[in-house]
């Protein structure tokens, strides 16, 4: 218990440095739809809360005003009042139809994307976001450039997610086989998360990771330089431990010899393998190079046959090399 | 003195477990489903705490759950919070809520609040009463084979890819569905011909509109579930294509047929309690209802427009933008009635005569609490605000609140306002306040907190967030620990009425003049020889308090039977 | 014993309330108006939640084939229609022996109504035989949902017919694909396969629906034998009756969506 006491004091408090601070009931305001979207809440919060006010101070003042040790009988008052009834319908219906209109006036917002817009392509896989840029750079936290329209074209892989900015108020889900979109235009520099809100099975609360707001367009432009070719300079050992972060393979493969959904891949090259249908053999590059591409054919016993074909991702020719390259790397202790 | 606890009575007529297990009697069914619905109550309540307890406190790792909790490492805490939440969710849906009033408290009084000997059809209802149970062991199953780990939505195809026991949760599912279909199938018929003469629809209580608009949704909107979860499962299981993207089907089909039937669900939960509660405000406050036509048309309402709002819990599933525009307009539809409701109950108060029983602090209890679910349902149903909100703690707060809030403390305020009638006993008052007060508390306090962080951003079925929700969620879990205990007070306070020095409920204790309340507490095996005779279920000045029976007695006794109240023509004034 | 009693406390015989009661009369309806009115009340309630039942699958059908309509069209002519047509009357005559029961059962004609509710039986009996020599070539050609081992639209591990052996659809759909890019033809087939998970899952919960009539059918039919049924006594004919109306009609509607579509 003692170590919850921190937290108490926690309110307000933001978890990084860069992270701009929000108010009492919002994140930081960071897009084009924050304002309008926290406006309209906030109309919705007054009109309610004072409905809610004059309900209970009435049902309240009249508990206290006719409890029975006051009001010892009823008194003689109307069972029905067609007027009171016709005020105490209408009223609320023309507050409901500004609430409408003024949400329909800011979804058209929302779904209108402008013409020129820069767009980004995010693909969910459980459980993992990866962000493919025009330039085919690849990321798996979102970088944007501030002040520019960015449209955002979403697609799972297998299962449902949904791309959740607080910061930008907006969410789209993830759904496979088809593609959703979102668009926005960042007013903030600085890094604000981004969830997935849909939920995706074990590791749903994990498939977090952070948007990135570049001031200026040069900034951004610098960065997917960068990330235009990630392994640039490095060894393939090297590249492939950054492949086996960045294509998602630590979700289920751990890299220390623990148990996870699938094998772990230390100590996995040279190892006698058992297969569900009773085979085995010794696991070599070969063997290696088969199971990304088509995981099925051999399964390792006591194991389901989850992955996708392909690693579930497009791998490309020199990814795998890499990785098997990392895997060879890794020896048992 | 007639007015005592007969010798024969429908609790003791008969003794042994077949008698209980095998009988038709409308009122032991539904003793037998409250309990059983109380006993899910608590299994899925212990799962809620669960939950409560691994979401305490942010970044809790695998090794610090399995230290604190004594989880298993291999299982994971996500994979078991995944769990928990989901058997949550299903268990309180399926197994409590819905069944929690229509089943068990619309058996117990329904038949007499109509004057009538047993619903239309007495083995169909003890039939349902086996489905449920059926449903239950599936439901028992699916929680000791493999767990569920789909979310009680069973979203495709995640729920199609998952090794957990979905199949035998959807099965169960599945037979609950029927055991709805034929509890409102029962309530219908009955509440259509076997009205005494005398009642006409306008003379109902309106439980029973209430129960009649509840029984349309069950009849019409359940079997959709049904056949959506037979699809799941014959998908699963053969590999049809409908739902599942690999094989070219359509996730969102599926969420679109889901909510066809989940939505008007939440009807079932509500409309019943509504009906409670206009039956505790009217009789506590000694007054008709206010507004009874408008109470009764927005239930009928309510039931109708349900049908058409279902889409807007899709606003960002990728349906077209258009059907969104329109989901939303009709989603603002319901809200009207249900104003509409809340305001002729407070209508009701005015001038009244308010005894401040236990049941009563249930019903204004949920004045506040249908309140605040009710008008936080309008940033849900505007689009713009949607979208943020969608899929955060603000709709988990906002759904508690409509379904725990108003339907779970609707249903123990019918518990307690019946209980005199159920056992022929009166609980201690005392014992029963508090823990109605502490659970209101201890409710405000769980899921007002989640409204701010999930207007902040937090994503709902997160086993883990970031350090800046960390005190809304110490706060709520405080809360809901309050909740647990003021709820096991309530209980307390139910069970020690049986055990003891037991004292004796009058027939009429709250002075009620809908026909259950004429006859004796516990009711006799048949409840009436002839149907009693009828006027307004609200003409409270037909009974007066008598000191000797501590209860309330007719002002003018039908044939010298001092049990029956004459209505109608010999109203006094 | 006990279940007996639990039904007793509410008898009239047990209570003298003094009014003659008939002896179909459930202790809890005044008159035998009220309780034929509530049984049929409930029935017609109950067929409703049975269209609605049945709804969701219709919208899947719909869904599936707006979105593949060429495809299915096609699928539709690896069903034979000649089969389904037969089915089709072999249940229109059966609904029309089940109407002639309820009016047999009014009037008290017990010998002819035995006739007829066997005659009803018997169609049934047909059409269920009738599909499971559709089903069963089905089967055997690999005409499945794709998610089955045997199935040849099983988009991983396709099946495929033996030579000469119900492999006459196989070859057609080779002719018919043989121009198709290998992902389009994948595409096509897993399409294809869709028709016939939708067809199987359709047909067959109607074919449940025919199974259960044919339980309730027979117990008419050794009710009717025990010379249980009459003019003041006809609810449960009548209500079966109108249960089998609802099973007829669920399989006119899908005989054209799933056979005449072609």
């Amino acid at each position: 218990m003692i170590n919850l006491v921190p937290h108490l004091l926690a309110f307000q408090q933001s978890s990084s440095e860069q992270t701009p601070e929000g108010s009492l009931f919002f994140p930081p305001k960071a897009s084009n739809f924050a304002a309008e979207s926290d406006w309209l809440y906030n109309f919705i919060f007054w009109v309610s809360t004072i409905a809610f006010a004059l309900t209970i101070i009435a049902t309240v003042y009249f508990v206290l005003r006719y409890r029975k040790s006051v009001a010892p009988e009823p008194q003689p008052s109307p069972t029905h009042s067609t007027k009171l009834e016709v005020i105490w319908s209408v009223i609320p219906s023309i507050f409901l139809v500004i609430m409408f209109w003024k949400g329909f006036e800011l979804f058209v917002d929302y779904r209108k994307v402008p013409a020129g817009a820069y767009q980004i392509q995010a693909s969910g896989v459980k459980w993992k976001w990866t962000f493919r840029y025009p330039t085919g750079a690849e990321s798996d936290v979102l970088h944007v450039p501030m002040g520019e329209p960015v449209e955002i074209l979403i697609t799972s892989k297998d299962v449902l997610h949904s791309v959740f900015i607080p910061a930008f108020r907006v969410k789209q889900d993830a759904v496979p086989g088809r593609y959703t979109k979102l668009w926005f235009e960042a007013t903030m520099p600085g890094t604000f998360p981004l969830y997935c809100t849909e939920y995706c099975g074990k590791d749903h609360s994990a498939m977090n990771t952070t948007t990135v707001v570049h001031e200026t367009r040069g900034e951004f432009e610098e960065w997917l330089k960068g990330a235009l070719n990630p392994y640039e300079g490095m060894t393939p050992v090297q590249s492939g431990e950054l492949a086996y972060t960045r294509r998602g393979c630590n979700a289920c493969h751990s890299n220390d010899g623990s148990a996870n959904t699938a094998p772990s891949f230390q100590g996995l090259m040279g190892a006698t393998r058992e297969f569900e249908d009773g085979t085995s053999l010794v696991a070599d590059e070969n063997y290696i190079l088969e199971s990304i591409t088509n995981p099925k054919a051999k399964v390792v016993k006591g194991f389901q046959p989850v992955m996708l074909p392909n690693g579930g991702q497009d791998l490309s020719d020199e990814e795998r090399d890499f990785l098997v390259a990392y895997i060879n790397s890794l020896q048992a202790n | 003195m007639t007015n005592t606890t007969p010798d024969v009575h429908y609790l003791n007529c008969d003794k042994g477990f077949k008698s209980w297990f095998w009988t038709l009697d409308h009122k032991r069914l539904g003793l037998m489903y409250m309990w059983s619905v109380i006993a899910a109550f608590i299994l899925g309540g212990i799962f809620a705490l669960l939950v409560r307890m691994e979401l305490m406190q942010p970044n809790m790792g695998i090794e610090e759950n399995a230290a604190l909790y004594g989880w298993s490492k291999e299982l994971g805490p996500a994979n078991l919070y995944n769990h928990f939440f989901t058997l949550h969710g299903a268990i309180m849906v399926f197994l409590v809520i819905i069944p929690g009033i229509p089943a068990a408290l619309g058996n117990f009084a329904l038949p007499m609040m109509l004057g009538a000997k047993d619903v239309a059809y007495p083995k169909l209802n003890r039939f349902s009463y086996h489905l449920w149970l059926s449903g239950a062991i599936f439901f028992v199953l699916a929680l000791v084979t493999k767990g569920l780990d789909t979310g009680w939505t069973f979203y495709a195809p995640y729920s199609l890819e998952t090794d957990t026991a979905v199949v035998f949760a959807t099965t169960g599912a599945f037979i609950l569905g029927f055991s709805s279909i034929f509890t409102g199938l029962n309530m219908l018929v009955t509440i259509h011909k076997l009205r005494p003469d005398g009642m006409t629809w306008f003379k109902m209580p309106l439980f029973l509109w209430a129960i009649y608009a509840t029984a349309i949704i069950q009849i019409l909107a359940t079997p959709v579930i049904g056949i959506a979860l037979l699809m799941l499962t014959i998908e699963r299981v053969l590999g049809v294509g409908i739902f599942d993207p690999t094989l070219g089907g359509d996730p969102v089909l599926f969420e679109h047929i889901f909510w066809f039937y989940s939505h008007p669900a939440v009807y079932v939960m509500v409309l019943p309690a509504m009906g409670v509660v206009s039956e505790l405000l009217a009789n506590f406050s000694r007054k008709p209802i206010f507004g009874y036509r408008s109470i009764a048309f927005s239930s009928v309402a309510i039931a109708i427009f349900s049908f058409i709002v279902w889409g807007h819990h899709m606003f960002v599933s990728g349906q077209s933008d258009l059907v969104n525009v329109v989901f939303s307009a009709l989603t603002f539809s319901v809200a009207v009635p249900s104003a509409i409701k809340v305001f002729n109950w407070i209508a009701t108060l005015y001038k009244g005569s308010i005894s401040l029983d236990t049941p009563m602090w249930y019903a204004l209890s949920v004045i506040w609490l249908f309140g605040i679910g009710g008008l936080t349902g309008l940033w849900l149903g505007t689009l713009g605000t949607d979208i943020h909100l969608h899929d955060t703690y603000f709709v988990v707060a906002h759904f508690h609140f409509v379904m725990v809030g108003s339907a779970i403390f609707a249903f123990i305020g019918g518990v307690f306002y019946w209980w005199p009638k159920m056992y022929g006993v009166m609980y201690n008052e005392t014992v029963a306040k508090t823990g109605t007060a502490i659970a209101f508390i201890g409710f405000n306090l769980t899921f007002l907190p989640q409204f701010v962080a999930g207007s902040k951003g937090m994503p709902r079925r997160y086993f883990d967030y970031a350090e800046e929700f960390a005190s809304y969620n110490f706060w709520s879990s405080i809360g809901a620990m309050t909740l647990g205990v003021g709820l096991v007070i309530a209980l307390y306070a139910l069970l020690k009425s049986l055990m003891g020095e037991r004292k004796a409920a009058p027939a009429n204790p709250w002075g009620a003049v809908t026909l259950d309340w004429q006859c004796t507490s516990p009711p006799p095996p048949h409840n009436f020889d002839h149907a009693p005779p009828v006027d307004g279920p609200y003409d409270h000045e037909l009974v007066r308090w008598n000191e000797d029976l501590q209860g309330y007695e007719p002002v003018d006794p039908v044939d010298g039977d001092p049990n029956l109240a004459r209505m109608g023509s010999a109203k006094l004034a | 014993m006990t279940t007996a009693s639990a039904d007793a406390p509410g008898h009239d015989d047990d209570h003298g309330h003094g009014h003659d009661h008939p002896k179909h009369l459930a202790h809890h309806f005044d008159t035998l108006e009220q309780q034929f009115g509530s049984s049929k009340l409930g029935m017609w309630a109950f067929l409703l939640t049975e269209v609605l039942f049945f709804s969701g699958l219709f919208v899947a059908y719909a869904t599936l084939r707006a979105n593949n309509s060429e495809v299915f069209s096609y699928a539709s002519s690896f069903l034979d229609t000649k089969w389904g047509a037969i089915n089709t009357v072999v249940l229109l005559i059966s609904s029309f022996t089940a109407a002639m029961s309820v009016r047999n059962a009014q009037l008290g004609e017990t010998s002819k109504l035995k006739r007829n509710l066997i005659i009803t039986l018997i169609c049934a009996g047909g059409f269920m035989g009738i599909k499971y020599v559709e089903y069963s070539h089905k089967w055997h050609a690999g005409l499945l949902p794709p998610g089955l081992e045997n199935s040849m639209f099983n988009p991983e591990t396709p099946w495929i017919p033996e030579a000469g052996h119900h492999d006459t659809d196989y070859l057609n759909l080779q002719r018919d694909t043989m121009d198709m890019a290998p992902a389009e033809r994948v595409h096509f087939m897993t399409t294809l396969g869709r028709f016939f998970g939708v067809y199987f899952f359709l047909t067959g919960l109607h074919g449940v629906h025919v199974l259960i009539g044919m339980g309730v059918i027979s117990w008419l039919i050794l009710r009717t034998s025990r010379g249980e049924f009459g003019p003041d006594n006809f609810t449960a004919v009548d209500l079966v009756a109108l249960y089998w109306h609802l099973v007829d009609l669920v399989w006119i509607f899908l005989f054209p969506l799933l056979y005449l579509i072609a």
